[in-house]
């Protein structure tokens, strides 16, 4: 038995753990990109979501977790027992999160022919792949950069859909397949098709942290949960709890939140500032401001939580300079600071 | 386990000599295997920097003498499929048993050993990474040819790098998760001796008692603090290193027979894991000369009865902190090579950032699958068995119906020409641009701006294209390789902007540099386009003597010397005036010629593309 570490263990990298929340909370704000120094644990915060997230309920029996009280997109199972007018039976299900490895083969990640059935009864049947498991969930991509190009053009193609269709060896399919995207890789080992990167609703930048004392902590708390992960475990449930509650209650309050124009005019203005294509940016801007103010806690969404979540939303969707020094990230915060700072001084 | 403690203590002396020096590193190399014998994979593996020979032989014959008889040892051949690695579907099996028998990858069949990789800088970044993957998670997880399962697979990896004679070393993001850097370089085989058979059966058993035992030792706050404190001033950035450095510790302490880490373990564990990794010295050591004192004994195991020369530092009291004597012993064990280009990179006031930034994934790149079509067995193409399997399945019963109604016993699956489907490669050859940019005095410092105005230029090109760029530059003593090649523009442009100018033009030398490194890349099957910008005048010879006449001799010498080789190059002409000197130059190297002109680098980065372009096409 392989244990994850605990996610509210995991020391500072604050900007990481919060995007993958307000993933978790809207996922139609897109998938999340984490790029960055090696060791800074990328992969142990995705691993360690499935223990934080609310559970969802899907239909029992369902490999691609349906949900029962959902209209419209069902895979063709389901599908074909609501037309029935069968009752859909539904149970409690941790939210699936998937990982993609390097190295898997288009069929496993698609679905394709189920071959122990064709070989030995002769059955034409679909064994459904990563995808399908991954519905409704996380789908984790990890040194996403090297995934080989195929591969890549396939999840462009689903996460925009948010459809696999699958039309080979005489298999004819199409299953929902909406998920969260998560990747994660180190810059330097070379960068993502602009195709993919327009795919992910946030992106980030995680450093080593440079205190001294936090490095320790990080040392502490890993060489801990090595040596011992049940008790480790165990001294972080209430946490790990606190932040499940405080998700699916930040999920209640989501509902609720309408986003004021005031707000909305300025994210149009900082996109136009930035000169960001398409209106993209500004959509997943008002999602995550909202996402954002749902997990604090707060009453209405304010240009505060826009500010908070700008950074992760627009760095990856600025026009390239080349003859730019400075990171995009500090383009983003130059931007907001001269837009926002200079408004609270006026008023 | 005294002999190695007198191997270790034999670098306290003061006045070494290079012999004790390098019996003291064949010492904490033995150290070093008896210590991964206990449990490989705590440490991630060995990164082992050392030419074939007898040296490397006697130190990996030495571990495998440690290592318990029942563990796996397994060996990755440079390319192994996908398949082998992780696993898939067995084909033997799956056709005499008539439905689908998974079989279990290299990964998977080391669980609780060791597997060595043969010539790890040769290992493609795909097979790298894969490894990295499993390590992270001490399992393999095989999504592939219709089969899904989670396998453990926890175990140590040997990484054989010989990239010592200049090629680049293994995958960064493999040598990340190897604890234990060692280098067996310049030792001589006299010096490298093994103990006797009786002595290793005792080192066996300490090895044994240790393995159970190295989990329970006690290491406090100040013990962290030293390992985490040295690898945060030598810049190695990845916690990784700091918990392998840990987990090395404790196992030395449990080889000794100890109950807790102390001052000892720790300075072993930063010599075989920190300092090798160093990417920057201490802050405040930058300006004294190198770290010369070998580390003093840790003052815990040393009554302060040992006499101290009088002529060391007057800090350096029994009470000084853990920490720095831990950094003291890391600083002595930067390897020599490492030392001279971090202080060159000091000298220069730039800073390197993340890890060993030097490693890249390697270039070699074979063609990777890319799904199959239907097609027919034709000698060079490879029949994709699994897809070929899935074509042919639907149709089993009726052609076992078919065979039965003709009065043959059927075969269990029963496969014809039709079903047959081929793998499609995708071979990508890669298309590699080489900048070499002239940063001399001559070239005039006022259009080196205006010549790294146009390379980012074309970089962004070279991006788009999904094209790697390497940048070299020359002035005053030689030509320098600032970035091999990579496909990050975020690197390019680091390396781009730390380009100092001025000084002499040793522009022959530059020549064959670029010449050497083109034919480097070309023998890897990638097809390279040189882009030099110069303004052509050179002043320093092959030699690096200055005298304009010479110089301009062996420039076009070593140009027509790379003509003859078939480098393909564009030449920009820097200079204000464009003069009589670049076009010679670009003549002899049969390069297409580009004067730069004054304003705008746009169109100086269409048009060189354009020339790139036809070059590569």
């Amino acid at each position: 038995m392989t244990y994850a570490f605990p996610f509210s263990a995991i020391v500072g990298q604050d900007d990481m753990k919060q995007a993958l929340l307000l993933a978790a909370l809207d996922p139609s704000i897109g998938g999340v990109l984490v790029l960055g120094d090696r060791g800074t644990g990328k992969s142990t915060a995705v691993r360690a979501l499935a223990a934080i997230l609310p559970p969802i309920k899907v239909v029992q029996g369902c490999t691609y977790n349906c949900d029962p009280t959902a209209k419209g997109v069902a895979c063709p199972a389901c599908a074909a027992a609501a037309a029935g007018g069968s009752k859909l039976k539904s149970v409690e299900k941790p939210v699936p999160v998937v990982d993609l490895p390097l190295g898997a083969t288009e069929d496993r990640v698609v679905g394709a022919l189920d071959l122990e059935r064709a070989l030995t009864a002769g059955e034409k049947a679909f064994e459904p792949g990563l995808l399908a498991r991954a519905n409704r969930g996380f789908l984790y991509v990890d040194e996403v950069n090297l995934l080989e190009d195929h591969l890549v053009d396939l999840l462009i193609d689903v996460a925009a859909s948010g459809q696999n269709v699958v039309e080979r060896e005489g298999l004819s399919i199409r299953h929902p397949a909406r998920f969260v995207l998560v990747g994660s890789g180190n810059p330097e080992e070379g960068e993502l098709r602009p195709q993919l990167l327009d795919r992910f609703g946030l992106s980030l930048d995680v450093r080593t942290p440079t205190d001294l004392a936090q490095r320790i902590e990080v040392i502490k708390r890993r060489d801990a949960f090595e040596r011992d992960p049940q008790t480790f475990m165990a001294a972080w449930k209430d946490a790990d709890a606190a932040i499940c509650d405080g998700l699916a209650k930040a999920r209640k309050r989501l509902e609720k939140l309408e986003v004021p124009d005031v707000v909305l005019e300025a994210a149009a203005r900082l996109c136009t500032r930035l000169g960001t294509d398409g209106l993209r940016g500004e959509l997943t801007l008002m999602r995550a401001a909202r996402a954002r103010a749902a997990l604090d806690g707060a009453r209405s969404v304010t240009v505060k939580h826009l500010r908070a979540v700008a950074p992760m939303v627009l760095r990856h969707r600025l026009r390239r300079d080349p003859l730019d020094e400075t990171g995009s990230g500090v383009r983003v915060e130059r931007a907001i600071a001269e837009l926002f700072d200079r408004e609270v001084a006026a008023s | 386990m005294t002999p190695l403690a007198d191997a270790d203590s034999s670098a306290g002396l003061p006045g070494e000599t290079s012999e004790s020096r390098a019996a003291e590193l064949w010492g904490r190399a033995l150290h070093a295997a008896a210590l991964l014998a206990i449990e490989p994979a705590a440490l991630g593996g060995v990164w082992l920097r050392a030419a074939a020979g007898p040296v490397r032989e006697r130190w990996l014959a030495l571990l495998e003498t440690l290592l318990p008889v029942d563990r796996p040892r397994r060996r990755i051949p440079l390319n192994i499929p996908d398949e082998r690695l992780l696993g898939g579907l067995d084909l033997a099996a799956t056709l005499q048993a008539g439905r689908p028998v998974a079989q279990r990858g290299v990964l998977a069949e080391a669980d609780g050993g060791v597997v060595t990789l043969a010539m790890a800088e040769r290992v493609p970044a795909a097979t790298a990474t894969r490894l990295a993957q499993v390590l992270d998670r001490g399992e393999v997880q095989v999504a592939r040819d219709g089969i899904e399962a989670h396998l453990s697979a926890r175990f140590g990896v040997i990484a054989l790098d010989e990239s010592g004679n200049g090629d680049e070393p293994p995958a960064s993001v493999l040598t990340e998760r190897l604890g234990v850097v060692l280098s067996l370089e310049g030792l001589l085989p006299s010096t490298c001796t093994l103990p006797p058979l009786e002595e290793l059966r005792g080192w066996q058993r300490d090895i044994v008692s240790a393995r159970t035992r190295w989990r329970h030792m006690h290491a406090d706050d100040e013990a962290l603090q030293a390992l985490v404190a040295t690898a945060a001033a030598l810049g190695v950035d990845s916690p990784r290193a700091s918990l392998a450095a840990l987990n090395l510790a404790r196992m030395a302490a449990a080889l000794d027979g100890r109950d807790a880490v102390d001052g000892e373990d720790c300075t072993l564990a930063a010599r075989l894991v920190i300092a090798p990794r160093a990417t920057r010295l201490p802050p405040q050591h930058t300006d004294e000369s190198p770290p010369e004192p070998p580390p003093e004994p840790p003052q815990d195991q040393d009554p302060p009865s040992e006499p101290d020369p009088p002529d060391n530092d007057a800090e350096q009291l029994p009470d000084k902190p853990l920490e720095d004597t831990v950094l003291e012993a890391a600083q002595a064990a930067i390897p020599a090579g490492l030392l001279a280009m971090l202080q060159a990179s000091l000298a220069l006031g730039r800073t390197r950032s993340g890890g060993k930034s030097g490693a890249t994934q390697t270039n070699y790149r074979r063609g990777r699958p890319a799904g199959s079509r239907r097609g027919s067995l034709r000698p060079g193409v490879r029949l994709n068995v699994i897809d070929t399997l899935r074509n042919a399945a639907p149709w089993q019963p009726l052609r076992r119906r078919e065979a039965m109604a003709s009065g043959r016993s059927p075969a269990r699956v029963l496969i014809r020409a039709d079903d047959f489907q081929v793998t499609r490669y995708q071979q990508r050859s890669e298309t590699t641009t080489l900048f070499v940019v002239d940063a001399s005095g001559s070239a005039a410092l006022h259009r080196l701006a205006e010549a790294k105005g146009a390379v980012e230029l074309l970089l962004a090109d070279c991006y788009v294209r999904r094209d790697r760029v390497a940048l070299m530059a020359f002035r005053g003593a030689g030509c320098e390789l600032m970035l091999p090649p990579t496909r990050s523009l975020t690197r390019a442009k680091r390396a781009l902007a730390g380009l100092p100018g001025g000084g002499g033009t040793p522009m022959a030398s530059a020549i064959e540099a670029a010449q050497q490194l083109y034919e480097r890349l070309s023998r890897k099957g990638d097809s390279v386009v040189v882009v030099l910008l110069t303004d052509g005048r050179a002043n320093l010879d092959r030699n690096g003597r200055p005298g304009r006449a010479q110089a301009e001799e062996d420039a076009l010498a070593a140009a027509r010397r790379a003509r003859v080789s078939g480098m393909a190059c564009v030449l920009v002409d820097t200079s204000s005036q464009p003069a009589a000197h670049g076009q010679r130059l670009a003549a002899e190297l049969g390069a297409l010629y580009q004067p730069l002109p004054y304003a705008d680098p746009r169109a100086l980065s269409a048009r060189i593309g354009a020339s790139v372009a036809a070059l590569a096409g």
